[in-house]
């Protein structure tokens, strides 16, 4: 496969996997700050904004939510947003369309030409919808019309890094904003993971074993240790380990973080979570370094520049 | 621009958002504002919203064999802090009374011996079951949910209606009508505080837990519906979904050497705990009704050696007996040495010297109830009865005094709700919903408030077609809050350290794209 198909596809999963977590973590955002009378709105913008790599305008003006939805959701430009992303994914979608199914691209196309009309700022709750239920679809037709090659490796892997990424920001988003941020009940649902959690625990758990259950749970897809084992996974598929003493670069970066939180006691990484999030968004994203050098390279760059003899 | 408000009557009936004379009352200001900058379009644009968000969701009731949306009002029901501050109180007194009546009632009978109620009262009441006699609950608590019917008169003063301390159902609508309200009324909810209510499930469960059977670590607490075509059946199956515990069918469990089990894939489960949803007369084919599907046999003989903990208790109906009902006042008194805080409606009981008489004679301008029923089943409303019907109604009262009790006709109060592009008062009442785990009662801030649909119809159940609105507890201070603040101090990252989110490096080469623009193929 060309490698810049192979980055394609690699960044196909991981900009729709971006759209879904976004949309995850601003609906419950969104959702807290008007369910709870004693949310502080502005602190916990700054602190969405902070780890969404985002600037915040400077300390004497409100941070308020249609400043956070504009900029994390409905803004076209910025590769941290929805919108963003989507429209992304729908490029690489396009210089990839030889190799993805008809299908697939039809999703993606039908997404980004109906994305305007669903960017309604009355309704956020609408949107965040729409795009979880877009990014499901792209996950079933990668899931069920794809053959298990190098294609179907490549967007996993980046699917995978991805989550493992959005996880890790969406559990600082807590660690930063202290009691102005969301809680874990409210963080679980974001994932999706609240039902599964409640059942797993029934109910009366701790704050301790909720955080547990995103960072090492080893069942639950969304979970941190989950995520990180699926990149292994795919890596492994690109390419069986043949030298006996080393492994390749992006492996040992995912291995290591990985490990790092599975073999430690929770409390300990509880202690320091903004930091060990900071690590594990640090190692996902040296390992998509790792990658592209490893898959991708690109011919560097030359400039011709004319000259008289 | 018309005012969705314009030819707004002003009823007989106390109106909750407005006083016919001073304009929108202080708890509603905001609401009614922002109400009026609405049209008629944009508000019913919203309740199509509610009503769509219903069905993806199947909050669905069963009306009369059908399945709907559970009707959800798009005008929410304001009240007020201090308002509020009263009446959860008065709550849970009333629950704290009929849990000391029920342990009395089911152990020595002191208040009969003292003479607070006739014995007579209690042992012809349907719901009195003697099988219930002698169980012994392990925290106390028999009334572990209960949801206690409150109206305003034409005065604005709030009266019980009616205790239901059986299988309150209507939880799950607050929580659900909260959820479809926050995404559909955003900058309200934006601008007021309101109370959440969103605490209900872990209170719930904490209140079942600490009644498991003693020496239980780690109780297994389910949900026993009668089925998937219960009317209630969303609100089982959110109750277990959000609690986390099993939804049974009465066919799951089975009970044997003195315990109950469960049937799962990995063989028998001792359960400890049921939060049953299915009437007494059903739950043991043994003690009650022997035709029962519902049930499972031998449940109440593992509740009477203490093994299972059925909540809310066997024989807890005897407490809803309307009859019993126009004791309550004094019961407080007698267990508690309080003041009741919420007043009774006037009630005529039958069988006292000369009521029947009155009643009789006065039957076209009473309400008349049966004692045992709910859900508004077998009400006769006296001023909207045919003369047959009041005939008929005679007799039976005759026949059976003791079945029947009869009030004065309430005028609920009136609040406004969207009937076709309009906004019209209509009449409704409110259950607050309280939780009892043996220590404390907690009230669920506001309660489900009902309204009946068609004009002038006092009766709000649902199975009457009634509706539903969401309640607002306004402001209140977050005193746990305050205290958690000082040690957990918010810290933040500086922009530039954040971990930056990348994309696609060949999406940016934008001279690329350009050239390949250029490139026209001829």
């Amino acid at each position: 496969m060309l490698s810049r198909i192979a980055e394609s596809l690699f960044w196909i999963g991981r900009y729709v996997e971006r759209a879904d977590d976004t949309a995850r973590l601003l609906d419950v955002h969104v959702q807290i700050l008007l369910e709870d009378p004693w949310a502080e709105e502005d602190l916990a913008c700054r602190s969405l904004l902070s780890v969404m790599d985002r600037a915040a305008p400077p300390e004497r003006l409100p941070v308020g939510r249609e400043h956070v939805l504009d900029m994390l959701a409905y803004d076209r430009f910025a590769p941290s947003s929805i919108a963003g992303s989507l429209v992304s994914a729908r490029e690489n979608a396009r210089r990839a369309r030889e190799i993805i199914s008809t299908e697939l691209w039809e999703c993606l196309n039908t997404t980004w030409n109906q994305l305007p009309s669903h960017m309604r700022p009355a309704r956020p709750h609408d949107y965040f919808t729409w795009v979880r239920e877009r990014a499901a679809i792209v996950a079933g037709i990668m899931d069920s019309a794809t053959s298990r090659d190098d294609t179907y490796s490549f967007m996993m892997l980046g699917r995978s890094i991805e989550r493992a990424d959005m996880t890790a920001r969406l559990l600082a988003t807590r660690a930063l904003a202290g009691s102005a941020g969301p809680g874990w009940t409210t963080l679980l649902r974001s994932c999706g993971a609240h039902e599964a959690f409640l059942r797993t625990y029934r109910g009366t758990a701790s704050d301790e074993r909720a955080a547990g259950f995103l960072l090492l749970d080893r069942l639950f897809p969304r979970s941190i240790v989950f995520a990180l084992n699926q990149a292994e996974a795919s890596l492994a598929a690109l390419e069986p380990v043949v030298d006996r003493a080393t492994v390749d670069d992006a492996r040992r970066h995912i291995g290591h973080v990985r490990t790092n939180l599975e073999y430690r006691p929770l409390r300990e990484v509880l202690d320091a979570l903004p930091r060990e999030m900071e690590k594990v968004q640090r190692a996902c994203s040296a390992a998509s370094d790792a990658i592209r050098g490893r898959y991708f390279p690109s011919a560097a760059e030359t400039n011709w520049v004319g000259e008289a003899l | 621009m018309a005012d969705l408000f314009d030819d707004y009557p002003a009823g007989q009936a106390w109106d909750e958002m407005l006083d016919p004379r001073t304009g929108p009352r202080s708890a509603y200001r905001r609401v009614h504002a922002a109400l009026a900058d609405l049209t008629a379009g944009e508000l019913q644009a919203r309740a199509d919203t509610l009503a769509r968000s219903y069905l993806t969701q199947g909050v669905t009731f069963d009306f009369a064999g059908e399945e709907r949306p559970f009707p959800l009002d798009v005008v929410p029901r304001v009240i007020g802090s201090d308002d509020w501050d009263r009446v959860a109180p008065g709550v849970a007194q009333r629950v704290k009374a009929l849990e000391a009546f029920l342990a009395d009632v089911y152990g020595q009978q002191r208040a009969v011996a003292d003479g607070v109620i006739p014995r007579s009262v209690i042992v012809s009441s349907t719901h009195f079951h003697r099988a219930a006699r002698g169980i012994q609950p392990p925290n106390g608590v028999r009334v572990h949910v209960s949801g206690i019917d409150l109206v305003r008169d034409s005065l604005g003063g709030w009266r019980v209606l009616e205790d239901n301390v059986r299988v309150p159902s209507g939880v799950s609508y607050v929580l659900s009508n909260r959820r479809a309200m926050t995404q559909t009324f955003p900058e309200l909810f934006a601008a007021l505080r309101i109370r959440p209510v969103s605490d209900y499930p872990r209170r719930l469960l904490a209140a079942l837990t600490a009644a498991a059977p003693a020496g239980v670590d780690d109780p297994t607490v389910v949900v026993l519906t009668p089925g998937v075509f219960n009317s209630a059946y969303f609100e089982h199956s959110l109750l277990a979904r959000t609690m986390g515990v099993e939804l049974v069918e009465g066919r799951d469990l089975f009970c044997a050497g003195g315990r109950v089990w469960m049937r799962t894939t990995q063989g028998r489960r001792r359960v400890d705990v049921i939060y049953r949803r299915v009437d007494d007369e059903y739950l043991d084919p043994v003690a009650f009704r022997s035709d029962s599907l519902l049930g499972s046999p031998g449940l109440m003989t593992c509740a009477r050696n203490g093994s299972v903990t059925i909540a809310n208790a066997v024989g807890n109906g005897v407490a809803d007996d309307k009859l019993v009902y126009t004791y309550v006042p004094d019961m407080i008194r007698y267990y508690l040495g309080e003041e009741p805080i919420l007043a009774n409606v006037d009630t005529w009981r039958l069988e006292d010297e000369g009521a029947l008489e009155e009643v009789l004679d006065r039957l076209h301008e009473l309400v008349v109830k049966p004692v045992d029923g709910s859900g508004g089943k077998g009400l006769v409303v006296g001023p909207r009865a045919t003369k047959p019907e009041l005939d008929a109604l005679r007799r039976r009262l005759q026949d059976d005094p003791r079945g029947w009790i009869a009030q004065p006709v309430i005028q609920l109060s009136t609040i406004p709700t969207l009937i076709d592009d309009r906004l019209r008062p209509r009449h409704t009442d409110r259950r607050p919903f309280a939780v009892n785990d043996g220590d404390d009662v907690w009230v669920l801030p506001g309660g489900l408030t009902r309204v009946a649909l068609p004009e002038g119809q006092l009766v709000v159940n649902s199975s009457q077609g009634g509706g539903s609105k969401d309640t607002w507890v306004l402001g209140g201070d977050p005193a746990w809050r305050g205290a958690a603040r000082s040690v957990d101090r918010p810290q933040s990252v500086p922009v530039d350290s954040a971990v930056p989110i990348e994309g696609n490096p060949n999406d940016l080469r934008a001279q690329v794209m350009q050239q390949q623009q250029q490139q026209r193929e001829a």
